[in-house]
C-alpha cells in the first residue's frame, strides 16, 4: 500500500510540474520514456526468471491451480470486451489493453502510454489502481458471496504482493499458495497481453 | 513489440541462470524505473490540455472498464471454485 501511494505521488508531481512549469521539449518526447521502458522490461524479466516461488507452488498443488489465473485472464478480457460496447469512444482493443493490466497499474500504464498515448495510459493507470483498491476493500465480501477464489481473481497481478495479506485473511491460509502462483502467472502475462492488444 | 519481448525473454534467461545469486538490487532498480516512468507519464499528462480538460470522462471510462473486468473475473472464479475447489 505504501508503495502504491509513492507511485501515485510521483505521477501527481509529474502532472503538476507538467501543468505549471515550462518543460523543455525533450522531457515529454517519447524517446527517453522508450529507453527507460526497455530497461524496465529487461529487469522485470530477470526478476521473473530468478523467482523460485512459482515452480515450488506448482509442485505443491495439483493441476487445478492453473485454472485460477486462466479464469482471471479469460473473465477479465470477456468483461472488458462487453464494456467496450457501452463505451462508445473506446475501441474494443483499447478496453482489452486496459483490462490486461490486471491491477498492475505501473507497468500497464507505461506500456499503453508508449503505444496508444497518454490519454489511454492515464485510463489504464486509474482503472488498474481502482482494481487493486477494490480487492483491498471488498475481499471479505467477495469470499462470502462468490467463494474463496473471488478476491484472488479480482486481485489480478497483485495477489503475490500488495493484496496477499488481505487475501490470506479472507480466503484463509490454504489459499496463500494459490494466490502467489496466480499473482506470478497473471503478472507475467501483463506485458505480453498489453503489447498484443496495443499493436493489433 | 519484438524488442520488448526479446529484452524480457533474455532477462528471464539471465535471471534463471543467476537465480542463486543475490538479485535484490534488481527489485530496487525496478521500483526506481517505475517511479521515473510514472513521473514522465505525469508530465505528459500535465502538459496535455486535452487530457487535463477531460479528467472526468477519463475517470468514468476507467471505472467502467474496471467494473466490467472485475465482474468477468468474479464469474470465472466463482465457477472454478464451485466445480474444482469447494468439493475439496
Amino acid at each position: 500500500m505504501r508503495g502504491s501511494l509513492i507511485i501515485v505521488a510521483f505521477f501527481i508531481v509529474g502532472v503538476l510540474m507538467g501543468r505549471f512549469i515550462e518543460m523543455p521539449a525533450f522531457v515529454t518526447e517519447q524517446d527517453p520514456t522508450l529507453y527507460a521502458l526497455y530497461v524496465l522490461m529487461f529487469l522485470v524479466g530477470i526478476s521473473i526468471g530468478s523467482d523460485k516461488k512459482a515452480l515450488q507452488a506448482l509442485k505443491q498443488q495439483n493441476l487445478r491451480i492453473v485454472l485460477v489465473p486462466l479464469g482471471t485472464i479469460l473473465g477479465t478480457l470477456a468483461g472488458s470486451a462487453v464494456i467496450s460496447l457501452v463505451l462508445k469512444d473506446r475501441s474494443l482493443t483499447d478496453c482489452l489493453a486496459v483490462g490486461s493490466g490486471f491491477g498492475y497499474y505501473s507497468l500497464s500504464s507505461i506500456f499503453i502510454t508508449q503505444y496508444k498515448g497518454a490519454e489511454l495510459g492515464t485510463i489504464a493507470l486509474a482503472s488498474n489502481i481502482i482494481r487493486e483498491l477494490l480487492t483491498l476493500l471488498a475481499a471479505p465480501f467477495l469470499v462470502r458471496y462468490f467463494g474463496k477464489l473471488a478476491p484472488i481473481s479480482v486481485g489480478g497481478a497483485t495477489t503475490m504482493d500488495t493484496t496477499l495479506p488481505v487475501i490470506t485473511q479472507s480466503s484463509g491460509k490454504d489459499y496463500v499458495v494459490v494466490s502467489i502462483f496466480h499473482g506470478i502467472t497473471v503478472d507475467f502475462s501483463v506485458p505480453f497481453l498489453v503489447t498484443f492488444f496495443c499493436t493489433i | 513489440m519484438l524488442i520488448v519481448i526479446g529484452l524480457m525473454v533474455s532477462g528471464i534467461l539471465l535471471g534463471y541462470l543467476f537465480r542463486e545469486r543475490n538479485l535484490k538490487f534488481v527489485q530496487k532498480l525496478i521500483t526506481w524505473a517505475i517511479f521515473i516512468l510514472l513521473f514522465l507519464l505525469g508530465l505528459s499528462v500535465g502538459v496535455n490540455d486535452q487530457i487535463m480538460n477531460n479528467l472526468d470522462t477519463i475517470g468514468i471510462d476507467a471505472l467502467c472498464i474496471t467494473l466490467g473486468a472485475v465482474a468477468g473475473s468474479i464469474l470465472c472464479a466463482w465457477g472454478i471454485y464451485k466445480f474444482y475447489f469447494s468439493k475439496g
